[in-house]
């Protein structure tokens, strides 16, 4: 059986084409019903978000169902195959393991290590679940996923810095304030970066908002916004001082503040720290400011410099991410390749060591034998079994690496009336192992 | 061996094995090992109890009369107040710190000649184990506040040239540090003041005068004056952040060179040996 992956991504495709081909999340039944009606599919998981669109699938017959899958997802959508298929990368067996570990650990994202993509990939294997349309390997699959995902999660940093500007703000607030909930934000013009960096503030949960604007109007309606207090630009300066964060991003050409007032700010703030932020350019605040003591200044630049140093540490941690998925891999292929024959080995080898135990019983008690005859008549059968059962053995295990094997393991299984494996075969398939 | 060293090498083992741990958590961003530290500390500090509850029970008096048991004592002090501070805090740079130089303290103390002999019967009075106590305690308090400093001085840098080392990742906030840095003040400050009220007590008992400007007493109340500097600033002007732990820096500068220099430098009757009755 292979694990096979069809799909696109922000690597491969633009946004105009990925929005074409994303899937509605409240329509997933028709689709995932219409992927596994797939001759060549037996199991299925679409997988859609803003910046991925990928179909999941286990099959027998690879090439066949790769070619169909590819084929689904531009005739399901009414697009024109050929301009689709470009865009489009299909991977089999090891390649198309690592891929779904990968996406999974955010690895593959935009920014490396972003939290949503392993929540959407629980979404697409709830509708996979919901609808039926995984099975025993894919069920099994998805769970290496989570849980590879989150062995990254802890065992590396991957995640733990800020890579956006407004967070960066925040993660920095968090190395100077012990703690935001009792202090308070101010922001001196309404532009939109303001707005952001203040919504992220607000979420980490900031206590009070003010809000300063050349037009007052502006900044009422951002007050109303934030449930915060909007101050006249004319007299912000007499407030300031109640600031423990302040938010610049006029639009004034000067300076709107010098390091000479902040100092007296800062007084009368009986030197608790203040944290400035500059997002505008040309820039609001003196740069000569960050010398006095407690206040920390950051312009725009140096959050773009905080970030792009972040950015460098999660790819550091990726490579160690990179090695547990190399690890877990191993371990799942494992299993994979083991599914098909070993459990039918297995099941095999059981009936008939039942078979020759029953008998072996029933000729001993009527034989009143002593223990020479009976361990003699106990290794005869036993040699019988081992002698029968070795060339179909060896046959089984030689057909897990031919594209035919599955007519063998079929044939044995309608032979003997063998049962069907279990979800947890592999523990069965491990010690089979052991008996060779 | 007997078994006061064998207690001394456990405990010293047990110090040594924390700062490992928590250096591996600090600087190797691992987790477990942190959580790990802690309890080993905490095992080192309990068999130090129990060390020097044995020693005194032998000697029948409080072993602090030469450096070795000086030494050993302060270590202990250190790691208790910095476990009592970790309840709160939770801290592992600054369990890193703490159990770093309790190491390098005992280390000292090992160093140190460990020969105990009969204390001066005149000194030995109750002031004693009060004086030595307070004093100590109060040395351990503002070894935390030293370390709190050191690391907010760190801190503030970085956020001040916004170049960032591997240290900032494990640093707590400026505030925290700050907070650190008055709460280990405010429990030093009074446990010092003890220290010094109780040996002068202690000295009026046995000489007959409260004070007698030996260099010891000297260094204590200089140092006594810069952190009740520090207190008063903190109180009524609003010293805090770099300031503040700029002074706990220079304090507990002449708290060492009151605790070590003295001894070693200078002569008085707070030596070893004239706590000993000899002359000097």
């Amino acid at each position: 059986m292979n694990i096979l992956v069809v799909g696109l991504s922000h690597k491969t495709a633009p946004v105009e084409i990925r929005e074409k081909i994303a899937f509605s999340p409240t329509a997933m039944g028709e689709p995932l019903q219409q992927m596994i009606a797939l001759e060549s599919v037996c199991e299925g998981i679409i997988v859609s978000t803003c910046n991925r669109v990928e179909l999941y699938a286990t099959s027998r017959e690879p090439e066949r169902a790769i070619a169909q899958l590819r084929r689904f997802l531009a005739d399901f959508h009414g697009l024109e195959y050929d301009k689709l298929a470009e865009h489009l990368y299909d991977l089999r067996g090891e390649d198309a393991i690592r891929h779904v570990l990968r996406v999974s650990a955010s690895l593959d994202s935009m920014i490396i290590g972003e939290p949503q993509i392993l929540g959407q990939i629980k979404t697409a294997y709830g509708y996979a679940s919901e609808f039926k349309t995984a099975g025993l390997i894919l069920n099994r699959f998805m769970h290496k996923a989570f849980s590879v995902a989150k062995r990254v999660r802890t065992e590396t940093a991957i995640a733990s810095n800020a890579v956006s500007v407004s967070f960066a703000a925040v993660e920095l607030a968090r190395k100077i304030f012990d703690k935001l909930e009792d202090k308070t934000v101010m922001l001196i013009g309404a532009g939109e970066m303001c707005e952001l960096a203040a919504k992220h503030f607000i979420n980490n949960g900031i206590a009070e908002v003010l809000v300063t604007n050349r037009t007052f109007s502006r900044a009422e309606k951002l007050a109303a916004e934030f449930n915060g207090r909007a101050i006249a630009f004319e007299n912000f300066r007499d407030q300031l001082h109640q600031a423990d964060i302040v938010l610049s991003s006029t639009g004034a050409p000067g300076f709107v503040l010098d390091a000479k007032k902040l100092a007296e700010v800062i007084k009368l703030r009986r030197n608790k720290p203040m944290f400035i932020i500059d997002i505008a350019v040309p820039r609001d605040i003196e740069p000569k400011a960050n010398k006095i003591d407690n206040i920390y200044l950051y312009d725009v630049d140096d959050l773009q410099g905080v970030v792009q140093a972040n950015l460098k540490e999660r790819r550091k941690e990726a490579d160690k991410a990179e090695a547990i998925i190399d690890e877990e891999i191993i371990q799942f292929y494992r299993w994979l390749s083991t599914l098909e024959v070993k459990p039918t080995i297995v099941a095999l080898r059981l009936k008939f060591e039942d078979l020759r135990q029953t008998e072996v019983q029933k000729t001993l008690s009527n034989l009143s034998a002593d223990d020479k005859t009976a361990k003699s008549i106990d290794a005869l059968t036993r040699a019988i079994v081992n002698k029968i059962l070795h060339q179909p053995t060896s046959i089984l295990k030689d057909a897990q690496n031919r594209d035919d094997g599955n007519t063998y393991i079929d044939a044995v299984r309608t032979l003997f009336d063998l049962p069907t494996p279990a979800a947890d075969a592999s523990d069965a398939a491990e010690n089979v192992e052991q008996e060779d | 061996m007997s078994i006061h060293i064998i207690l001394f090498k456990i405990v010293l083992i047990c110090y040594l094995s924390a700062t490992v741990l928590y250096l591996l958590h600090v600087v190797g961003r691992k987790e477990k090992p942190g959580k790990i530290a802690r309890w080993v500390l905490l095992a080192g500090a309990v068999v130090q109890l129990i060390a020097f509850m044995t020693q005194f029970a032998q000697l029948g008096h409080t072993p602090v009369t030469n450096m070795h048991e000086s030494l050993s004592f302060f270590a202990w002090c250190l790691v208790a107040f910095y476990l009592f501070f970790d309840l709160r805090y939770h801290l592992s740079v600054m369990g890193a710190f703490s159990s770093a130089l309790a190491v390098i303290t005992m280390l000292g103390s090992g160093i140190a000649p460990k020969a105990v002999e009969p204390l001066n019967p005149a000194l030995n009075s109750w002031w004693f184990p009060l004086h030595v106590s307070f004093a100590f305690l109060g040395n351990a308090a503002f070894a935390l506040a030293f370390g709190a400093g050191v690391m907010y001085l760190l801190q503030d840098r970085m956020l001040k040239s916004k170049h960032f080392s591997a240290l900032y990742h494990r640093l707590p906030s400026l505030d925290t540090l700050d907070n650190i840095n008055y709460r280990a003040l405010s429990f030093g400050f009074p446990l010092m003041t003890l220290g010094i009220i109780s040996g002068a007590a202690w000295a009026e008992s046995v000489w007959g005068t409260y004070w007698s400007w030996d260099p010891k007493e000297t260094w204590a109340l200089m140092t006594w004056f810069v952190y009740a500097a520090l207190l008063h600033g903190r109180l009524s002007i609003g010293w805090r952040g770099r300031r503040a732990a700029i002074f706990a820096i220079i304090g507990f500068a002449c708290l060492i060179f009151t605790f070590l220099g003295v001894n070693l430098l200078l002569n008085g009757q707070h030596t070893f040996e004239a706590l000993l009755g000899k002359p000097y």
